[in-house]
């Protein structure tokens, strides 16, 4: 699949040989058709576009058939994606397609985030397809690949020019993927207006480095019919699977009361111009450039964010083996690394717990000692004071004795007065 | 007193003739004389048609040298009000017609509160007029408000968007509404008549007043109310302008040629151009006119007077203990209107008389008012104006 556009230089080494007759080779490119016949093709489409303007219609006519859609609220919050997925036959090829539509762009007041879902999905798209790519046991032919192959951008027919949303979402896809503009109702322009919008709309693309599919025009077979078309772009659509007869024919129109617009009436607009270049001439090569120039972008920022490099500071080339050995080692390095920190810490906090409990203990017992001291000091002051006290109370009841002695030594003293008294009363 | 009214029809009696009935043509004569004026907003996203169709009604061309922005200019724009006043006459009728364009509106990428510019300005022009009208010279009041405002509905969506919604819901108590379909040519007869019920059935379910058509009486004509009815039945109106003429079907009309057929603007099979015009320009400018000023200009005006008083009782809480009784009505001061010396004087002359004829009205406003409200409402009056 990873096949270069570019054609084939000859080698140096090897010298061309001309053949004396038919050897057969040249069924290669049909035993190479049969093969993807009998795989099938797979093909994805983002359209994006205001709600309303006609994605599924215009996805309805291209197919011709009728995918079930339902008319979307102009009243959601955030931008959506939606896609549906649906397998199609025509003669024995089979094709997986997938539609991815945009719910509610363009809707909100705000809109400077609308784009921001969509860059989301086409980066999970290249990122499964990355993840499936470096797996080791990977089955990639088997692989229902999803990215986004194509994107219709639906332009409002103003008839002045584009939106400054468009321009905003556009300048942040280009880089992903393959942008087709296409002015959508084109019922609506008339042809002088037509002519001068598309040359507005490109002028604005170019001035602001906006980069949109430009048809390959490197196989001499289909390199003039794309250059036409390149210069019809924008293409202006006009979308419908009502038939309305025109002539003795039933044909894809829509009827209004002052005239048909036939859908695949090259003068009334480029739907056959899409269809053409859209499926008939380029779908491959839709798909090689996804896969060649977006994809490869895409893995190439992925890679060199996680760490990779083709080239080493001496600017010799490094295989991806060496890079995935250097980044394992640095990521020991690191662990290991990591893991001493740790442990230091740990020690550290122990050892700081450890003297904190210390300087804990310490002063409890600075404090024990010290209400020791101070228990001691008061028992002894209270001692002191218990001895004053008994010496106090044995001097009181010395003295009292003493006083009891001499206040009896005074009565019986009294009595012999009062006796001499009573006595010298007699007298 | 019991009045019954008595039509006395004084055509059969010649003899005694009065002469009130000329009346209607001494009004038609002053008015003539007089000249009519009107404002057109129109608002809406950018490449909706509205400058063709402006173009298309009025028949001019107000658009001459107009510049418009690139995509990458556009995603921050801002939103500005633009004037073109134009003087045109019709069979002696002379009418000052303005029309007011809001270019950058929804352009740029973040379009939060973008009506606000909008809503500022029809607010300015009630401001304007308040004033000149509570002035001391009345004669010569230039009537700047906005009379009408075609909003421009975008067909290539399911019917109304967000900000539609709120757009209409920020301005459809300040001036007179009529929602308009543009460029009606990118749908066929059927999907028209879907994408307008849908319209009207969202107009009613987010609450929006859009601007309604004066019920015609009772005795009034069966072709009349059928076509009154008929009116009723297109809003929004499918338009589509342009002002080149091209050649269809033998004769010369305004449409837009395309490779599978001609739209032929005043065909009402193809568009309600006719329609639209006749409404805004031949039978309801005058009722346009009246409703601008009977009820949103009034609701203003009321709206004004209440916050004055309320501001004026503030001022009264806060100053009853210095008993200053210096406090003005404050006129509440719009932006970017310049006043020259004179006009100081006068305008501070004129407040001082307006303190005293609104304290008046304000009176005689309660007394229309429901008991309670005017009772607490006399008491504060009455402390004011001791």
């Amino acid at each position: 699949m990873a096949s270069s556009d570019v054609a084939r230089q000859p080698d140096k080494g090897v010298r061309p040989l001309s053949l004396a007759g038919h050897v057969g080779f040249d069924s290669l490119p049909d035993q190479l058709v049969n093969k993807s016949i009998c795989q099938g093709f797979c093909f994805n489409i983002l359209c994006i576009g205001e709600t309303g303007i006609g994605k599924s219609t215009l996805m309805d006519t291209l197919f011709n058939t009728n995918f079930e859609n339902f008319e979307s609220s102009h009243f959601e919050p955030q931008v959506k994606l939606r896609a549906q997925t649906y397998d199609l036959q025509e003669s024995n090829v089979r094709l997986r397609l997938t539609v991815v539509n945009t719910v509610g762009f363009g809707d909100q007041m705000n809109k400077q985030e609308s784009y921001q879902p969509v860059v989301d999905y086409i980066d999970r798209q290249f990122e499964s397809y990355l993840q499936e790519e470096l797996k080791i046991k990977r089955s990639l032919h088997n692989y229902h690949d999803s990215r986004v192959h194509a994107c219709l951008y639906f332009i409002s027919p103003s008839g002045h020019s584009l939106k400054s949303l468009d321009l905003v979402t556009m300048k942040k896809l280009d880089s992903k993927v393959n942008i087709i503009p296409v002015i959508a109702k084109a019922d609506t322009i008339s042809k002088s207006e037509l002519h001068k919008f598309k040359i507005k709309i490109m002028s604005e693309l170019v001035s602001n480095g906006v980069q949109i599919y430009q048809f390959p025009l490197d196989d001499e077979t289909v390199a003039k019919v794309n250059t036409t078309m390149n210069g019809h772009l924008p293409f202006a659509v006009v979308g419908s699977t009502e038939e309305v007869s025109v002539g003795n024919k039933m044909v894809k129109a829509r009827q209004y009361p002052w005239g048909v617009v036939q859908v695949e009436n090259e003068n009334h607009c480029d739907f056959v111009k899409l269809r053409e270049m859209l499926i008939c001439v380029n779908m491959e090569d839709l798909r090689e450039q996804t896969h060649t120039r977006h994809y490869e972008l895409y893995r190439r920022c992925k890679l060199e964010e996680m760490g990779f490099k083709d080239t080493d500071p001496e600017c010799k080339p490094v295989s991806l083996q060496q890079t995935y050995e250097a980044k394992r080692q640095e990521f020991l390095v690191e662990l290991q690394k990591r893991e001493d920190e740790m442990r230091q810490m740990f020690v550290q906090r122990v050892k700081e717990k450890e003297a904190e409990l210390k300087d804990a203990e310490r002063e409890l017992q600075g404090r024990f000692e010290q209400l020791k001291r101070l228990h001691a000091d008061e028992k002894a002051a209270l001692e002191e004071k218990k001895r004053l006290f008994e010496d106090d109370q044995s001097s009181f009841s010395k003295r009292r004795a003493a006083a009891q002695l001499l206040q009896a030594q005074s009565l019986t003293a009294n009595g012999k007065k009062d006796k001499d008294r009573k006595n010298s009363g007699f007298m | 007193m019991n009045y019954s009214s008595i039509l006395v029809c004084f055509k059969d009696q010649d003899k005694e003739y009065v002469g009130f009935a000329t009346l209607p043509n001494q009004v038609h004569r002053k008015s003539v004389k007089k000249g009519f004026d009107f404002t057109l907003m129109v608002a809406g996203e950018s490449g909706l048609g509205k400058s063709t169709l402006v173009n298309s009604l009025f028949l001019t061309d107000l658009y001459k040298d107009r510049k418009l922005l690139n995509a990458e200019e556009r995603i921050t724009q801002t939103v500005e009000i633009t004037k073109h006043t134009v003087d045109i006459e019709e069979k002696g009728v002379k009418l000052k017609l303005t029309i007011v364009d809001t270019p950058g509106f929804g352009d740029a990428v973040n379009n939060t509160e973008c009506w606000k510019s909008v809503a500022d300005y029809i607010d300015q022009q009630f401001e304007q007029y308040f004033r000149d009208e509570s002035g001391l010279n009345r004669k010569n009041i230039q009537d700047n408000r906005v009379h009408c405002c075609l909003y421009f509905i975008s067909p290539f969506g399911h019917g109304l968007r967000p900000l539609d919604v709120e757009f209409m819901k920020a301005l459809h108590e300040k001036v007179n509404i009529v929602p308009v379909l543009a460029k009606a040519d990118t749908l066929t007869p059927s999907e028209v008549k879907k994408k307008k019920i849908k319209i009207r059935e969202e107009i009613e379910q987010y609450g929006i007043k859009i601007y309604q058509f004066p019920d015609c009486d009772s005795d009034e004509d069966e072709e009349f109310k059928q076509q009154d009815l008929e009116l009723k039945e297109s809003i929004p109106f499918a338009v589509i302008g342009s002002n080149t003429v091209v050649e269809a079907k033998g004769k010369r009309v305004r449409g837009r040629l395309y490779p599978w057929g001609i739209v032929e603007v005043e065909n009402s099979a193809h568009c309600d151009f006719v329609k639209l015009r006749n409404m805004l320009v031949r039978t309801h400018m005058q009722d346009l006119k009246d409703v601008t000023r009977e009820t949103h200009y009034e609701n203003y005006r009321a709206q004004c007077i209440q916050s004055m008083t309320r501001m004026v009782v503030k001022e009264r809480n806060r100053n009853k203990l210095t008993r200053e009784s210096g406090t003005d009505f404050p006129i509440p001061v719009v932006p970017g209107v310049s006043e020259s010396e004179t006009e100081k004087l006068i305008r501070e002359k004129d407040e001082e008389v307006r303190r005293h004829t609104l304290l008046r009205k304000v009176q005689s406003q309660q007394r229309d008012k429901t008991a309670t409200d005017s009772h607490t409402r006399k008491h504060l009056i009455c402390t004011c104006v001791t």
